[in-house]
């Protein structure tokens, strides 16, 4: 990182260059259910990023070669829109989505229950409206939410955050300058019920003790976005029961 | 939405794919025809199959000659499922009485969760809905739902009290808005017996 300009990140009072504290994560918007064509969705907006997440499915796998005999098949589309960054963005897929789409995957395949639909497939399409750092991390939180709003049984929701060090200190959910002039970038996600690690990168060097408590902070952001989740989804569903139906889930126990 | 009972849990679903079960009558659209039988779309994540040998005018010379005569590409039609396990696909038959081709009636689709809320319990909500909009409904288990009546008013007046059920399923009270709702609609319109 010898050829980075110098920057400061952190000011005299321990704020960072948007006035957050070292601890502190960017503000958080999340929508459920956004699109009607498709059969989940759901919309993100965590500081300055805006992405849309869309799946389709459980559906006939095409081709039909891609089947598995014994869980449904997830596949995974991360995009960035072209104008979803400073310099018009490509609209090609590139190397650095292709990748992020299979991590995507992979952090959220644990979470649902593929057995329940063999050879069928389950499309997941992740779109960046506006980029500013933590990207992946965002578009897992939105992606998981599409999931449980199309009706895929789910062992528990995914929620992703990353931490990352500036100016040698250990700080949460970097933004876009923070991540480009900073030492490192850790994003994390998360299950909370569970507790298990999705997705684990990092970009730039820490020090083990610092990776520890990098970790330590994006897991416990994970565990208040899965909070906020679980708040969307509700605010979205619920169900109003009578004396009459309560009685019938009560014989139901019985 | 969720009820723990000792060691199991029990949820309520609100939306979903559609899962075939043996027995379920559903209403699928021909999506093939082939040398032996139909290629059917019932909303589901599997492609279903209706042998000819399942149809009641299996062993006519006719069938022989042409499948097309019986159900042609993109044709409605109500039908049961008699096979369908985690490896195979589900098969249909059109053999039995209320099964087979769709000639005539309107058509609502809804989400398969909320079919049981459109029957009602013990079919409190469908048998109002057939009294007082006048028509036969024939709910698909997948969520394709068969509206006939006299005059299209009435099917449509059906087919929007459908969706109203599908809208505000998670809401008590809903048997007597929706009878409102078609109380009110109905008497725009006059019903030619």
């Amino acid at each position: 990182m010898g050829n980075k300009e110098q920057v400061q990140l952190i000011n005299q009072n321990g704020l960072r260059v948007d006035g957050r504290r070292l601890d502190e994560l960017r503000p958080i918007k999340l929508e459920v259910g956004v699109l009607n064509k498709a059969d989940g969705s759901a919309y993100i907006e965590h500081g300055r990023n805006k992405i849309l997440a869309a799946v389709f499915g459980p559906r006939e796998a095409h081709p039909k070669h891609i089947a598995l005999a014994d869980r449904a098949v997830v596949r995974c589309r991360y995009h960035m829109a072209p104008f979803s960054t400073d310099e018009r963005k490509s609209p090609a897929p590139s190397r650095r989505e292709l990748e992020l789409s299979k991590v995507i995957r992979e952090s959220l395949e644990p979470s649902i229950m593929s057995e329940y639909f063999p050879r069928s497939t389950i499309d997941l399409f992740i779109e960046v409206l506006q980029a500013d750092a933590g990207t992946r991390c965002a578009g897992i939180t939105a992606a998981s939410l599409a999931l449980a709003d199309a009706g895929i049984p789910l062992r528990e929701l995914v929620a992703g955050c990353a931490a990352g060090k500036i100016d040698g200190k250990v700080v949460l959910d970097l933004s876009d300058v923070e991540d480009k002039k900073g030492d490192a970038d850790l994003p994390v996600a998360y299950m909370p019920k569970s507790n298990s690690i999705g997705l684990l990168q990092m970009d730039g060097s820490m020090t083990e003790e610092e990776l520890k408590q990098a970790l330590d902070m994006a897991i416990n952001a994970c565990r208040t976005i899965y909070e906020m989740q679980r708040d969307a989804l509700r605010q979205k569903y619920h169900i109003e029961r009578d004396e009459s139906e309560r009685e019938e889930i009560e014989e139901v126990k019985a | 939405m969720a009820d723990v009972v000792g060691n199991k849990v029990i949820v309520m679903p609100v939306k979903g794919a559609y899962i075939p079960r043996i027995d379920d009558i559903v209403l699928g659209r021909v999506t093939d025809i082939g040398m032996s039988g139909w290629q059917v779309d019932i909303y589901a994540p599997y492609p279903a199959m209706l042998p000819a040998s399942e149809t009641p005018m299996h062993g006519r010379d006719s069938v022989r000659r042409d499948l097309r005569s019986i159900y042609g590409g993109g044709d409605l039609m109500i039908a049961q499922v008699i096979e369908f396990d985690r490896t195979r696909d589900p098969l249909l038959t059109t053999k039995g009485r209320g099964l087979g081709k769709v000639t005539s009636g309107r058509v609502a689709r809804i989400n398969n969760t909320k079919i049981p809320r459109i029957i009602g319990k013990k079919g409190s909500m469908i048998t109002m809905l057939k009294k007082e909009t006048g028509t036969d409904i024939i709910p698909g288990q997948n969520g394709v739902i068969l509206v006939t009546g006299r005059n299209p008013d009435q099917e449509l007046i059906a087919v929007e009290a459908i969706y109203m059920i599908e809208r505000e399923a998670h809401t008590t009270g809903l048997t007597e808005r929706v009878k409102a709702m078609i109380l009110e609609r109905m008497k725009g319109i006059t019903v030619g017996q």
